[in-house]
């Protein structure tokens, strides 16, 4: 990429266009997308600036297509990404299935408005929380990231692209439609600040190549296509050949590495943002638009001398339940503010264990909380 | 021509030998399935084109004929049901060097994929299809799908078939396809050609090919055979190249018409890069 087409400098820039200006500058160079609220500027950002710097937009005829698209430029050596919500999304999940399977690359952006079915389409929700995490079926395990801000839309999605190629799976950037639409100060690095990740390459030759065969850290290193490899990947339940395998034993062993080649990279994936938490009796656990809104309830708490703490997640899968059982002895409640009828609650209350309280503050979502709603939770909670 | 002569100890090669996976054999086919026969001509039909091998990728979807890219020794891709065009649609864009062909049935790309189908056509996207006709669901024991004739049996249709099923080639030809051809599974000649002359056509080309399922459609339709069925092409099928698509719709019994129905120009996508490698 020529610096001409990398938009170094200060911008104000919402959201969307923040994660269309990250992908450019993680190198993707690919888009498949259908249009849907409030994910749609994404695509028509990317719809501008792909043509740019050499890659190729296509809008597909749905959702389902789009996944399966992004899926196939993967394996034809593009960083590829797709950008939807919620209706979408769920469309998508029968081949994010298959990404995880094939162990493809990609990153899919869902830009959360509220639920269930067609719901508020232009209005913020943070309900596909678990359906990120377990929407397509079966067992394995999944990268999730939850930006608070356009900037950190910018820098999450270029982390986004390299955790992708790094563990080969699809990541999922689950931004809300609060995010998305806000229009914020960006500032996009130089270039040569910003360090970008690429999948791992067979050093084998051709003939004594299977594509997936693991190296120690579980992920197998990806042929390219057309390079000779002459490779076959399936859906299927297959062995370190890619070939299909319909028994119990080869089952076993390729889904435990599909779940572990996450789970034992946990602490290098996982990223949070933690104020005051040390001395805290009461911890705010938030994430999305939703920490922004919390922060404005923790500082009021604070000035009426409330010992209260913020763990702000930026990683939502894998759930970063060490910090949360750490903190479980100490802390005595934990406040759980989300546009939801409680999802992330739920992993906070899994993962301390009946050893601190756990309060959800839900709203169903069309708007943000209004801060007195948890800052009444945390006046509950200390009483 | 040489018959070769099996003694265990034969250093004859198989002419294929290059291009299919032996170690996958035998494959999970059904005793007189048209779909070997199929695969062979795909495969001839490829080394006739003059295309580079390793430069040519084929992705399936899922059902019988979705396990073909499971033998075939090229890059191949085996993906989910009715998501096989898309796929390759992504692959083709990101990689436009590549010739990218989908080797998938009659339900897998005109039900649960139909929409894929006639977007690939409408773009004229520079991919081949090759689509396996066997007018019912095989896979999961003998369904009637989008292709079956009205009054078939079928496992879901016990009294016959009420639906008026899709042409698969005038389906493709209204989309927008480029070149448009079907052969039953016993014109094995005629079948190669056109897969040689779709491998190298600019644009969305589409072979269909009619072919026997014994297990099912074909026992349960009184052709309980590959034989049977092979001989009922035989004697039902008619060549007329040129042929309005619209016209040559299939009943459960009647003549069957083959040729090569369309081949035109239109532009296609990707515009940029050389898709018939080599050729």
């Amino acid at each position: 990429m020529s610096d001409r087409d990398h938009l170094e400098g200060e911008h104000f820039m919402s959201g969307d266009d923040a994660c269309a200006e990250g992908a450019i500058s993680a190198d993707c160079r690919f888009f498949a997308g259908y249009p849907i609220t409030p994910a749609t500027e994404i695509a028509e950002r990317m719809s501008d600036r792909l043509p740019e710097v050499g890659g190729t937009y296509i809008q597909m005829e749905d959702e389902l297509g789009s996944m399966a698209a992004v899926l196939g430029a993967s394996w034809g050596n593009a960083k590829a990404m797709t950008a939807t919500s919620g209706p979408g999304f769920s469309l998508m999940m029968e081949n994010i299935g298959l990404g995880v399977m094939l162990e493809t690359p990609c990153v899919v952006v869902n830009v959360q408005r509220a639920g269930p079915s067609t719901g508020l389409p232009t209005m913020v929700g943070q309900g596909d929380i678990m359906q990120a995490r377990w929407g397509s079926h079966g067992c394995y395990s999944i990268i999730a990231i939850s930006p608070s801000s356009a900037q950190e839309v910018f820098d999450m999605t270029i982390k986004a692209f390299n955790l992708a190629e790094r563990f080969r799976l699809p990541v999922l950037m689950m931004m809300d439609g609060a995010v998305g639409h806000m229009y914020e100060k960006v500032v996009i690095p130089p270039l040569s600040e910003i360090h970008l990740i690429t999948r791992r390459r067979p050093d084998v030759s051709p003939g004594e190549y299977w594509p997936y065969v693991p190296d120690d850290d579980l992920i197998p290193p990806m042929a390219d296509t057309g390079e000779g490899y002459r490779f076959h990947v399936t859906g299927l339940t297959h062995d370190e050949r890619g070939y299909p395998a319909m028994n119990p034993e080869a089952q076993d062993k390729l889904v435990r590495r599909l779940v572990e080649k996450v789970e034992r990279h946990r602490n290098e994936i996982i990223e949070l943002e933690e104020d005051g938490i040390d001395d805290a009796e009461v911890v705010v656990c938030a994430y999305g638009i939703t920490a922004r809104v919390a922060m404005i309830a923790v500082e009021r708490a604070r000035q009426a001398g409330i010992r209260v703490g913020m763990l702000r997640l930026i990683t939502i899968w894998p759930f970063p339940e060490d910090k949360i059982k750490r903190l479980a002895g100490q802390v005595k409640s934990f406040v759980v503010p989300e546009i939801n009828y409680g999802q992330i609650s739920l992993e906070v209350e899994r993962s301390v264990a009946g050893m601190s309280k756990v309060v959800l503050v839900p709203h169903m979502g069309g708007d943000v909380h209004d801060p007195e709603t948890i800052l009444e939770a945390i006046r509950q909670v200390v009483k | 021509m040489n018959v070769p002569v099996v003694t265990g100890e034969t250093t004859e090669k198989h002419p294929l030998e290059d291009y299919l996976r032996f170690d996958r054999l035998p494959h999970i086919w059904c005793p007189g399935c048209g779909l070997g026969t199929v695969l062979g001509a795909f495969l001839r039909g490829l080394l006739q084109s003059g295309l580079t091998p390793d430069k040519v990728a084929v992705v399936s979807g899922i059902g019988c004929t979705g396990r073909s890219a499971g033998y075939i020794k090229l890059d191949s891709f085996h993906t989910t049901h009715g998501r096989a065009i898309a796929f390759a649609t992504g692959l083709k864009l990101a990689k436009p060097e590549l010739k990218v062909v989908v080797f998938s049935g009659d339900g897998d790309l005109a039900a649960i994929g139909g929409n894929h189908l006639i977007h690939a056509g409408r773009r004229n996207i520079d991919l081949t299809v090759l689509c396996v006709n066997n007018f019912n669901y095989g896979m999961t024991g003998g369904q009637f799908g989008p292709t079956t004739p009205v009054a078939a049996r079928s496992t879901t249709s016990r009294t016959g078939n009420i639906e008026n099923p899709f042409n698969m080639s005038a389906l493709a030809a209204a989309s927008g396809a480029t070149y448009v051809a079907r052969w039953t599974a016993a014109q094995v000649h005629q079948m190669e050609r056109s897969i040689t002359e779709a491998l190298l056509k600019r644009g969305f080309s589409f072979v269909e090919v009619i072919s026997p399922c014994p297990t099912y459609y074909g026992r349960m339709n009184r052709l309980p055979t590959g034989l049977d069925q092979m001989r009922y092409y035989r004697s039902n099928s008619v060549v007329r190249h040129g042929t309005n698509p619209n016209e040559v719709g299939v009943g459960v019994d009647g003549q069957i018409v083959t040729g090569k129905f369309i081949d035109i120009e239109r532009p296609y996508l990707p515009s940029s890069g050389d898709g018939n490698n080599g050729g």
